[in-house]
């Protein structure tokens, strides 16, 4: 285990960034305005060599939030016990200030199709849902902050609104919540609803921490506009605006910019986080 | 309209299935082509990570090809564990079997490799010996030692030049592979692995030795190949990357 825990009981209320391994001596040298750093859990649970080590020197210098995108959890099928034990095993070793993962499913019948897929709002989602975390909860040891997804379609069968359905989770599994502002934004658009009510409906007090990455812009087979939530470049304008609505409302919170695809040097990258200390230093005080 | 997670799977790895029924935009239009945003991001995310491991059969057989492979590959064999790193273990033995490649007839091996040095790349980190353990040994617990080597230490033996296809297509200005058979041994000194390439009796007793057979009985089978078999040269090498952890003089337990 890290002996790190003592350092960083939480994450700060500042910019993070989701961290690539090609941007570790950037950090070393000067991480400024990036406070903490998140990892996708799913990167780090081989035996040894470079990523642990990396992760090693940074976590005695930066907070961090194991944000997993592979456990399944609103799946069909049980979770997947040897993954839960390997995310365990992670966050044992690395002593995360944070803990995350998504409503979605991804693995059916053993497959795992790298997507986070989407779930129908009902009441027999909720209840599996729930069962789940419970059990991530109790494995891991830990609370779980449970994410926002960006959205395509809808499904027919839902009878809930998402923000209902994630506060009632919330309230039965005592996880809390990570809001991806840019989730609020792509889904509104792609299924015609409005973000600042989508912010006003979830539960702000519950959120944990909060996410900001890029859109790309399509159209659906009437022409209507269609984002896709892919990471792979700067956050866009509406996205900021819609954090300042959030940050008036939820108060300070940890902020992280994900930029998966396409990643670019550190100088692009802690622009972004830049905008994100701004966003939260022209909060009234 | 309940859609399951079976069917929802079934229609996001097949594009010639219907979108499930049930799925909309929202607004009570069928979902149509907004499927196709997952079926994408699916296809396009395994094909990335293939790429990502690949290398060097995506260069021998070019972008194009290689996604033609990893499009059927994926669906035939989709990631059995949410660790994109472990993806593709499948790899060799699906180019083995895909007949518009068969007349390559060294790709599963290059494949094979390429795998290697991913595996060496996570394997759990080790010490290695001082190299003076070895040489304080007398000559009758040289000739009976064993050695435990690093987890990421792998010797892989082929009937095709692997080393030099490898190096062909990751260095600038190398030379043509010869035609010939190759041995190839991953090394990996501190995070970086490198395949080193090793002469037939070399690699006869780097199988021994990683057999738990004692350094003499490895010496002799080397030498059985070749008798000009220099085990100092091999030892060096080993010596030199970290790859020797622990060394046992005693009898085999």
């Amino acid at each position: 285990m890290l002996d790190t825990s003592h350092k960083f009981p939480e994450l700060p209320a500042a910019p993070g960034v989701g961290y690539k391994p090609q941007h570790f001596a950037d950090i070393l040298d000067n991480a400024t305005p990036v406070e903490w750093l998140e990892i996708h859990a799913e990167n780090y649970m081989g035996a040894g060599g470079r990523p642990l080590a990396q992760l090693r020197h940074l976590a005695e210098r930066f907070a961090f939030s194991v944000h997993g995108v592979g456990l399944s959890i609103g799946g069909e099928m049980p979770l997947d016990e040897d993954h839960l034990a390997r995310l365990k095993h992670l966050c044992d070793w690395l002593q995360p200030a944070s803990f995350s993962e998504h409503l979605a499913w991804s693995t059916h019948d053993a497959h795992f199709l790298n997507d986070l897929l989407p779930l129908p709002y009902t009441d027999a989602t909720l209840t599996r849902v729930a069962n789940h975390i419970d059990q991530v909860q109790e494995v891991v040891g830990r609370q779980m902050l449970l994410e926002n997804p960006s959205s395509y379609l809808a499904f027919e069968e839902s009878t809930m609104e998402e923000t209902e359905f994630l506060h009632q989770i919330a309230k039965r599994t005592g996880c809390g919540l990570l809001l991806d502002v840019n989730n609020i934004f792509v889904s509104a658009t792609n299924l015609k609803l409005d973000p600042r009510a989508y912010v006003d409906a979830f539960p702000l007090h519950l959120v944990g921490e909060i996410h900001l990455g890029g859109h790309d812009e399509d159209e659906d087979d009437h022409g209507a506009p269609l984002l896709i939530d892919s990471h792979g470049r700067e956050v866009a304008d509406p996205v900021w605006t819609l954090l300042d609505y959030t940050l008036e409302r939820s108060g300070p919170k940890p902020l992280l910019i994900e930029w998966d695809a396409d990643v670019p040097d550190w100088p692009a990258l802690s622009a972004e986080a830049m905008r994100a200390t701004a966003a939260l230093e022209k909060m009234p005080a | 309209m309940t859609v399951s997670q079976l069917k929802f799977h079934t229609a996001l790895l097949d594009p010639n299935q219907p979108v499930p029924e049930g799925l909309s935009d929202g607004q009570g239009q069928p979902a149509g082509s907004r499927f196709a945003v997952y079926r994408n991001n699916v296809a396009s995310s395994l094909t990335e990570a293939l790429e990502i491991s690949f290398p060097v059969i995506q260069k021998l057989i070019g972008e194009e090809n290689f996604k033609k492979v990893s499009s059927v590959l994926l669906r035939q064999h989709p990631p059995k564990v949410p660790m994109l790193s472990q993806y593709g273990d499948e790899m060799p033995g699906f180019l083995e079997g895909f007949k518009p490649l068969e007349h390559i007839g060294y790709l599963p091996d290059v494949a094979r490799l390429e795998q290697a040095l991913r595996v060496s790349y996570h394997a759990a980190d080790s010490t290695p010996i001082d190299p003076a353990e070895l040489q304080a040994l007398t000559p009758e617990e040289m000739a009976a030692a064993r050695f435990d080597f690093a987890p990421s230490t792998i010797l892989q033996r082929s009937p095709w030049p692997i080393h030099g296809i490898w190096v062909f297509n990751t260095e600038d200005g190398a030379s043509q592979p010869p035609k010939a058979a190759q041995s190839v041994l991953v090394l990996r000194p501190e995070f970086d692995p490198m395949p080193h390439l090793l002469a037939e009796p070399a690699a006869v007793a780097m199988a021994a030795l990683m057999r738990g057979e004692a350094l003499s009985d490895a010496n002799d089978a080397a030498l059985k190949e070749d008798p000009s078999f220099d085990l100092g040269q091999l030892l060096g090498l080993l010596l030199g990357h970290g790859a020797i952890t622990r060394i046992f003089t005693g009898e085999p337990t």
